[in-house]
């Protein structure tokens, strides 16, 4: 059963890739990006309760950190282009 | 007691592990950027929802429950946020969200009813 | 691992730079599972938070400051480059075919040098964590050497892009009100990361001191760290950022942690024994240990949660 809920994961993991690929906008590049961080956090606590070591959790909880942190820096730096001075907001992140 | 606990979390295990394939399928097929933030939204919060819930009910009474559910808690908190900073930018950076024309059924009637007029 | 292959292929043909940015990303994730199933936990947990994060952020930082595509090649193919690429990539794989077998049991290395730091290394050090004490304390000559490391290159990104030069003052200056009306429109944001940087300073605390019992340690926690001094920074301005955390204290803190764990092997030889052994700091050998592995990561984690900070302030504070 655990099997099966990792393969899943690893399933939603190629369609994250495939869509953080083609994605024709940066914003889809992004979220296919936060969502591959998310999906990571769960496969690391499923692989961890698989081989029976819970130490595994305190690096799921850095990579939600992580994602979370990575993901406000590249908004703002797509919103702004920069990461700490507001610049009036005319530079569009149109890539 | 025992076994009603595992059918518990092993459901909730499918349910987590559906919804993430569903979310993420979401990602794929969804038109637009911001409708695919929902996809997104679904694996963040009832995808790893189910699954810890599942997997701190294996667990039981022990540290490992209580770090999956400061994990839970975290991505619960963090996940909408950053989807919002997201879509926040993605609106300023002029993405326009696509919507759907309403309908206009107006006009259709009237041409219909011409002849009731005169 | 298909998954790196396919991304990494993705990296060295999308010419958008920030498409690439984003797939190193992944592909640091990608990576950090991989060590998670090969059961390097403390390899992960650096990778993710070193890989993923601070890497990423800082790849933004750069291109802030360069173009965001990259440029066509216009020359045509280089036979000549290409056979010495093979040639070279041959030998290497002909070179690991001498190697034993991926995790057999009868190659060398298991027999004489794994096999007694597992034995020995609770009965020496009195920590659980293996690496943790290899790390600190049987090699702990390399670690000062990678905090040194750290240290030049935090130095190093300073002297090179640290000052604006004369005569470059910066000409955007936000009108009075400006940056509270700009700041009001991230309330979400705003409280959100209010109530998360004291979790995540806090949460670098434990994984500094648990870094005997788990995994963790002295880099990983002063990653975590920095990273919720990063997140202060994005969310509200860099110059409220560096009111908090001004130059000076991340100079001091970036020398404070070498010095430390200078001072601990100094401290050694003072008391007896050779350069960074740390048996005889206290009464038994045991709590000699504990206290210097202790001492020594505390040092790591001062140096590498400034080297970080400071480096993120140099790119960020740049114009473009």
């Amino acid at each position: 059963m655990m099997g099966a809920v990792a393969a899943a994961v690893l399933v939603s993991m190629a369609l994250a890739i495939f869509r953080s690929i083609k994605g024709p906008t940066v914003y889809d590049r992004i979220l296919a990006v936060n969502a591959f961080g998310t999906l990571t956090v769960v496969l690391i606590s499923v692989h961890g309760f698989l081989s029976g070591r819970p130490e595994f959790l305190d690096l799921a909880l850095v990579y939600a950190l992580i994602n979370f942190i990575a993901t406000i820096a590249v908004s703002k730096y797509v919103e702004f282009s920069h990461m700490g001075r507001p610049s009036g907001g005319d530079e569009l992140g149109d890539i | 007691m025992a076994l009603v606990l595992d059918i518990v979390s092993w459901g909730l295990l499918g349910v987590g592990a559906v919804m993430m394939i569903i979310g993420a399928i979401g990602m794929i097929r969804l038109p637009d950027v911001f409708a695919r933030m929902h996809g997104a939204g679904i694996i963040d919060t009832l995808g790893l929802g189910a699954i810890m819930a599942g997997l701190m009910i294996q667990g039981g009474l022990s540290i490992v429950t209580v770090k999956l559910g400061l994990i839970v808690l975290f991505v619960l908190f963090t996940g909408p946020t950053a989807t919002h900073a997201l879509a926040r930018a993605a609106l300023h950076g002029g993405v326009n969200p696509q919507i759907d024309e309403p309908d206009t059924g107006v006009e259709d009637k009237d041409q219909g009813n011409v002849s009731s007029k005169t | 691992m298909g998954f790196m292959v396919v991304i990494g292929i993705a990296v060295a043909r999308l010419r958008n730079l920030f498409a690439v940015v984003m797939l190193t990303g992944i592909f640091s994730l990608t990576a950090a599972v991989l060590y998670v199933v090969l059961d390097a936990v403390d390899v992960a947990f650096t990778e993710a938070a070193v890989g993923a994060g601070i890497s990423t952020v800082l790849m933004l930082g750069t291109l802030a400051l360069t173009t965001s595509e990259e440029k066509a090649h216009e020359s045509g193919s280089h036979p000549w480059a290409l056979m010495l690429v093979v040639v070279t990539g041959m030998a290497l794989v002909y070179g690991t075919l001498d190697m034993p077998p991926y995790g057999d049991p009868t190659a060398a290395i298991h027999h004489h040098v794994a096999p007694y730091y597992l034995e020995k290394s609770f009965g020496h050090t009195g920590l659980p964590n293996v690496v943790t004490s290899i790390l600190a304390s049987y090699r702990g000559y390399d670690t000062l050497g990678e905090v040194f490391v750290i240290f030049t290159a935090a130095a190093g990104v300073l002297l090179i892009i640290g000052r604006a030069k004369f005569g470059r003052r910066r000409t955007v200056r936000l009108a009075p009100g400006e940056l509270r009306d700009s700041m009001r429109q991230n309330v979400i944001l705003r409280v959100v990361s209010k109530l998360l940087i004291p979790v995540i300073l806090l949460f670098a605390f434990y994984v500094q001191w648990h870094g005997d019992f788990g995994p963790g340690g002295g880099f990983q926690a002063g990653v975590i760290f920095a990273a919720g001094f990063i997140l202060y920074t994005l969310i509200f301005d860099i110059d409220t950022a560096r009111t908090m955390i001004s130059p000076r204290i991340t100079r001091l803190g970036l020398a404070a942690g070498v010095l430390l764990y200078t001072l601990v092997g100094v401290a050694s030889m003072l008391k007896g024994g050779t350069f960074l052994d740390y048996s005889v700091l206290a009464d038994t050998q045991v709590k000699g240990q504990h206290l210097g592995i202790l001492l020594v990561e505390l040092g790591v984690g001062i140096t590498v949660a400034s080297a970080m900070v400071s480096i993120f302030f140099t790119f960020a504070g740049q114009e473009r």
